[in-house]
């Protein structure tokens, strides 16, 4: 799924040179539930960020199915996003003058998929997700846990190869915190979905297969639970 | 989901909207009126200089009177067969009447014709503007060894008056182009071609009240006496010649055989004059040439002032406004879109393509380009209503250029240094000359102003506020497009 070598990025903040990423390496398999931890500031959602095309390194290779999203053009890349990768944000990031149903149908737009059929497959995600009743409803009028269900079914209504979630749990409560997070692994369980989740809560991070930590934009694996027929599809990952 | 998303980002943001589309209003509605003003000034330009061409003449060939035209003027008391040696006797009354042409110098009648085959040219006319003078008086007594004859001047105090009419010789065949052609008969008739060689005349309504004179009166023209066969009313602002007559029986009385010493001409195309003006160069040497615009610029008093006023104050500031409201639409904009920064970002990750998130942008500023391009449509017709209620009547004086048809022109002739009578010891006296003879029936004409709204002006407003959508859009969405997904994303609201 993904292999990233040497993955670099360095920003100029006033005359200082930032590094953010200081050449990560790691192989990523399909199917793969990766936890990344680490301080705040260390490069856990530029990493993310790179993962998903939204940002290019200064230097590396991020190869996804064997694209290098470092060097699609953009046309490329948004359509390589809009297919097979889904985002989830601690903020949910839901359209706030949109409702559920449209939040959900808004990731079938770049994809170009009729109205009636947007409709059909939003609202299947949304039941999926238990807020069926909730369909019409503004995103203010969710609580936090709903308004994160709205958010996993926008990214998952494609099918997505990839989710990738920057701490999806980061502004709920424990109980909701366990809702999702209990949600999510039953996605990546029965759509054998490949899950990249960045978060600050070892609770969290203890369900994934594999823990990364990010130090000073360098990964490390500190936690890996797979299997051996898995590992080996993960192809000696760091 | 454009239109959903569109319905309702508008919603969120009604009262940015309705400011953004309120700027857009007063500029656009500001651009109606003055454009609604400007075409009332130039309907009442047109108003002003119809009446003193008459309707459908574009242009007007005058000659300037010869150099020693302004000279001494004399006559004899004692009839044609009197000398100079017969001084008439103190206490004797008299009475003479005579056609003049001092204000425009004589033009050949062939010159009308040729003027009529020129290319562009719909019909022409010639005219012959003249002035009916009656002296009337009683001789006073001679001094010692004066000089006989009326130029030899008199000792004693002058007891002579002058009064004075303007006669139009009018060409019959030609009522599409001329004089009368704006003139709207309220009695009797007008001339027919039967009429070439008879004495008969058609009067200025205006003069017929002043005179107590009808149809069917007698008028006496430089002692011939005209049967008045109409009366005619002329537009306000043309300073109508007095009497009309036919042009041979003017001719005939004024002493110019084969002479117009005015032609109005009609243009086949409003495109066309121009050329035709510099064909008339060509074959009248030494012409006077006035088209319409010639004749505005003429034109001074409140209603030019109107017209500068509108062209130069109002057209800038409609395009400060305008422009203001723009610059504050793509303001506004842009600010907007700074606040859905993240929103937008959201969507990038969502993979929508930067172009289609600049269209949602675009469109949301057309949307409120075209409501306050509807509601400027409606503030412009209330401004136009308002000036046409409010504007002060305009007063439009014509122009005084000398050799001109325009009865301004006319205005403009002096009698010259030497003035009515001649010599020392004169009647006249210094300065006593024709221009009072003409310039009395000069006068500031008044017109209201009535600002219309065009269909130009409505569509002109339209393109406008779409103009005004799209550029504040463009700005707008042109940012929200070049955003990095991951600096959107990271933005903090």
């Amino acid at each position: 799924m993904y292999e990233l070598s040497g993955v670099t990025k360095t920003y100029q903040k006033g005359r200082a040179t930032v590094t953010a990423l200081d050449g990560v390496d790691v192989v990523i398999g399909d199917g793969e539930w990766l936890a990344i931890q680490g301080p705040t500031g260390h490069g856990k959602t530029t990493l993310l960020q790179m993962l998903g095309g939204l940002d290019r390194p200064t230097a590396g290779v991020v190869d996804f199915d064997g694209q290098d999203l470092a060097v699609l053009r953009e046309r490329q890349v948004n359509r390589v996003r809009a297919r097979s990768i889904g985002f989830i944000f601690q903020t949910f990031n839901l359209i706030p003058t949109l409702s559920a149903q449209e939040n959900v149908e808004a990731a079938l737009v770049p994809l170009g998929t009729g109205a009636a059929e947007r409709r059909v497959r939003a609202a299947q995600a949304l039941a999926d997700m238990g807020l069926a009743d909730r369909a019409s409803h503004l995103p203010y009028e969710l609580s936090g846990g709903q308004q994160q269900r709205v958010a996993i079914a926008r990214a998952l209504v494609k099918s997505p190869s990839v989710l990738l979630a920057d701490e999806p749990t980061g502004n709920l409560d424990e109980t909701t915190r366990d809702e999702i997070i209990g949600l999510l692994e039953k996605l990546w369980h029965d759509h054998g979905l490949t899950l990249i989740l960045v978060t600050h809560d070892s609770a969290v991070a203890a369900r994934a297969q594999r823990t990364g930590l990010m130090r000073h934009g360098r990964l490390s694996i500190v936690q890996d639970s797979r299997e051996p027929a898995s590992q080996a599809g993960g192809s000696g990952a760091l | 989901m454009f239109f959903t998303y569109l319905r309702r980002e508008l919603r969120r943001r009604i009262r940015q909207a309705v400011f953004i589309a309120l700027g857009l209003a007063v500029g656009i509605g500001l651009v109606i009126t003055v454009m609604a003003a400007s075409t009332g000034v130039a309907q009442a330009q047109d108003t002003v200089l119809h009446a003193l061409y008459g309707v459908g003449t574009d242009i007007t060939v005058t000659k300037a009177p010869p150099a020693n035209s302004g000279g001494p003027f004399g006559f004899r008391v004692g009839g044609r067969g009197s000398t100079s040696a017969q001084r008439p006797k103190a206490g004797t009354k008299f009475s003479r009447s005579t056609l003049v042409n001092r204000a425009l110098g004589p033009l050949s009648s062939a010159s009308v014709t040729a003027i009529s085959r020129l290319h562009g040219v719909a019909a022409a006319a010639g005219g012959l503007a003249l002035t009916d003078l009656t002296v009337s008086g009683t001789i006073p007594s001679a001094p010692a060894g004066g000089g006989g004859g009326f130029g030899g001047g008199f000792a004693g105090p002058a007891s002579f008056k002058t009064n004075t009419f303007t006669v139009n010789g009018t060409q019959l065949s030609a009522g599409e182009v001329g004089p009368l052609s704006s003139g709207k008969l309220t009695s009797g008739r007008t001339f027919t071609t039967a009429d070439a060689s008879s004495d008969v005349a058609v009067l200025d309504s205006g003069y017929a009240t002043q005179n107590k004179l009808g149809t069917g009166s007698t008028i006496d023209v430089a002692g011939t006496s005209f049967k008045v066969i109409g009366i005619v009313s002329q537009p306000q602002g043309g300073n109508p010649a007095d009497v009309y007559i036919p042009l041979g029986r003017a001719q005939a009385l004024a002493g110019m055989k084969n002479q117009v010493n005015t032609v109005y001409v009609a243009a086949g195309s409003a495109a066309g004059i121009s050329s035709v003006s510099r064909q008339i160069h060509a074959v009248v040497p030494g012409a006077t040439v006035t088209t319409a615009s010639d004749l505005a610029s003429e034109v001074t008093g409140s209603l030019a002032s109107a017209a500068s006023l509108a062209r130069n104050l109002g057209k800038w500031l409609a395009v400060a406004v305008l422009a203001a409201a723009f610059l504050l639409a793509s303001l506004l904009s842009m600010s907007a879109v700074t606040r859905r920064v993240r929103e937008f970002g959201t969507l990038k990750a969502l993979g929508w393509r930067g172009g289609r998130i600049t269209g949602q942008v675009l469109g949301e500023s057309v949307v409120i380009g075209i409501a306050g391009g509807l509601a400027g449509i409606g503030l412009g017709f209330a401004g136009a209503a308002l000036v046409t209620a409010l504007a002060s009547p305009l007063t439009a004086t014509p122009g005084q250029a000398t050799g001109s048809a325009t009865p301004g022109g006319a205005r403009a002739f002096s009698g010259g240094p030497g003035g009515f009578g001649g010599g020392p010891g004169s009647a006249g006296g210094p300065g006593g000359g024709f221009r009072r003879l003409f310039g009395d029936a000069a006068g500031a004409v008044t017109v209201h102003l009535s600002a219309t709204v065009t269909v130009g002006a409505v569509l002109l407003a339209v393109l406008l506020a779409i103009s005004g959508g799209l550029i504040a859009g463009a700005l707008g969405g042109w940012r929200a497009a070049r955003l990095p997904p991951a600096a959107a994303l990271a933005r903090v609201e």
